[in-house]
């Protein structure tokens, strides 16, 4: 730094930018290296990520396809509380369809969205609801959540399993405190109330859309 | 090399003396966000004192290539590029630790305490000193977050290592006080977080109040860091 006094400003500033340069090129090389190198171990834990959700709302027993591989891109659902596209998996067994697996929203959590996966079978039932993303209160509405919940035997969303409109009427898809049937841990109201809405709402969707959504492979959309 | 002094002064500066969240007041943005739970606040602290060592290091390693004008922007990329490395790293060959971990490394990008230790003691010392300096700030941090996750917890759920079980499926959270103990919410929210973060302080203070007492004499100040969150 004693040099410094040798140069120009103008020079100075060169010099300086030069410097900043070479530190730029060196860590964004860097970056990239590190980026391009992890990638593919990276794409496939994202991938086994995504099938370890899916086992939670669907036994693997139920379907034999590439569950992944067997997607529709859902626009923006408002009916799902979805504001932007998201993928919709099918699950098959001998290529006839089982149950398609999907992305829900539920907009009036205690604090803000709560976003959920349903897997909704061909015959409307619910085979499984997880949420995946909220920002409920903690020790208090974070209980929709199966890692948060208390009662590990029978976590509050474990509920939702095997219902559908069939056998529950469309009215008694509520908290028992708004005169459903759906349990809730005193405290908390808003949190259940908003997931039990969500999953009336996509079992629903489910039921108006059945014919695209359980369509046989290869068939039109 | 360095000398069994030296490591007990950066030991000790890290660990209390310097102590990141009570005495330089730095990086209360994932402090209070965090410590809803031990498990949560040491995690975050791992994490901080993987990236701080590393940091540290690397800049200590190229101070003398650093122009003084444009060494903050220089710091800036050296941490960012080094965080965002170690995170796909992490990511991609330690994916276990790295669901647990993950959530917390791009927090510290974010936080103070990593800039201003590079700044204040990495640019002027050399590698080995840094790296010992860079752990134990993390350190003094560990125990911070863990104490004020532990307090907050058990005020606020009455349990205590909420979350362990993300971290060792095997293992469950304590209930230490009965089920039927009502939640406390505000040591579970933000404004508990300070309540209790002013309360380790003043304690701290006391502690060096009543050892200078003791010692009958003034304690050398803590060096004053560029404030920030």
């Amino acid at each position: 730094m004693s040099s410094a006094r040798e140069y120009s400003p103008t020079g100075m500033a060169a010099r300086t930018a030069a410097t900043l340069f070479v530190f730029v090129i060196i860590f964004t090389g860097l970056l990239s290296g590190a980026y391009l190198w992890t990638k593919p171990a990276i794409e496939a834990s994202a991938a086994e990520e995504k099938m370890k959700l899916v086992d939670e709302v669907l036994p693997r027993s139920e379907y034999d396809n590439a569950l992944l591989e067997d997607t529709l891109t859902l626009p923006a659902t408002p009916e799902l509380g979805l504001s932007e596209s998201s993928t919709l998996y099918r699950a098959r067994k001998a290529g006839q369809p089982v149950a398609v697996v999907f992305e829900a929203v539920a907009p009036d959590g205690y604090a803000g969205k709560v976003k959920l996966v349903v897997a909704v079978r061909t015959d409307g039932q619910v085979a499984g609801v997880r949420v995946t993303q909220h920002k409920e209160t903690p020790g208090l509405g974070d209980y929709v959540e199966v890692k948060k919940d208390k009662n590990k035997a029978r976590p509050w969303i474990t509920q939702f399993q095997g219902m559908s409109l069939a056998q529950v009427a469309a009215h008694d898809w509520k908290v028992k405190k708004d005169g459903g049937r759906i349990d809730y841990y005193a405290g908390a109201t808003v949190t259940p109330r908003a997931v039990t809405k969500a999953v009336l709402k996509a079992v629903k969707w489910a039921e108006a859309n059945r014919n695209q959504l359980f369509a046989p492979p290869g068939a039109p959309q | 090399m360095m000398s069994r002094d030296e490591f007990k002064t950066i030991a000790g500066n890290g660990i209390w003396k310097q102590n990141t969240s009570l005495a330089q007041i730095l990086g209360l943005c994932p402090l209070l966000a965090v410590t809803t739970n031990a498990v949560n606040g040491i995690m975050l602290s791992l994490a901080t004192i993987l990236v701080m060592a590393i940091s540290n290091l690397a800049v200590s390693s190229l101070r003398n290539f650093i122009p003084h004008e444009i060494r903050i922007p220089v710091f800036i990329l050296i941490v960012a590029a080094l965080v965002t490395v170690v995170d796909l790293l992490f990511n991609a060959n330690l994916h276990e630790l790295y669901l647990v971990l993950g959530i917390f490394i791009p927090l510290i990008v974010t936080n103070c305490i990593v800039l201003a230790r590079v700044e204040a003691f990495a640019a002027k010392n050399a590698p080995l000193q840094s790296t010992f300096d860079g752990i134990f700030m993390g350190v003094g941090m560990l125990w911070t977050l863990a104490l004020l996750g532990a307090m907050r917890e058990l005020l606020g759920a009455g349990t205590l290592f909420g979350g362990i079980d993300m971290v060792f499926p095997s293992l469950h959270p304590i209930q230490l006080l009965p089920e039927s103990y009502p939640s406390f919410l505000l040591a579970l929210l933000p404004p508990g977080a300070f309540i209790l973060l002013g309360c380790m302080i003043a304690w701290k203070n006391w502690m060096d109040a009543r050892a200078a007492v003791r010692a009958k004499r003034k304690p050398p100040m803590p060096v004053a860091t560029a404030g920030c969150n």
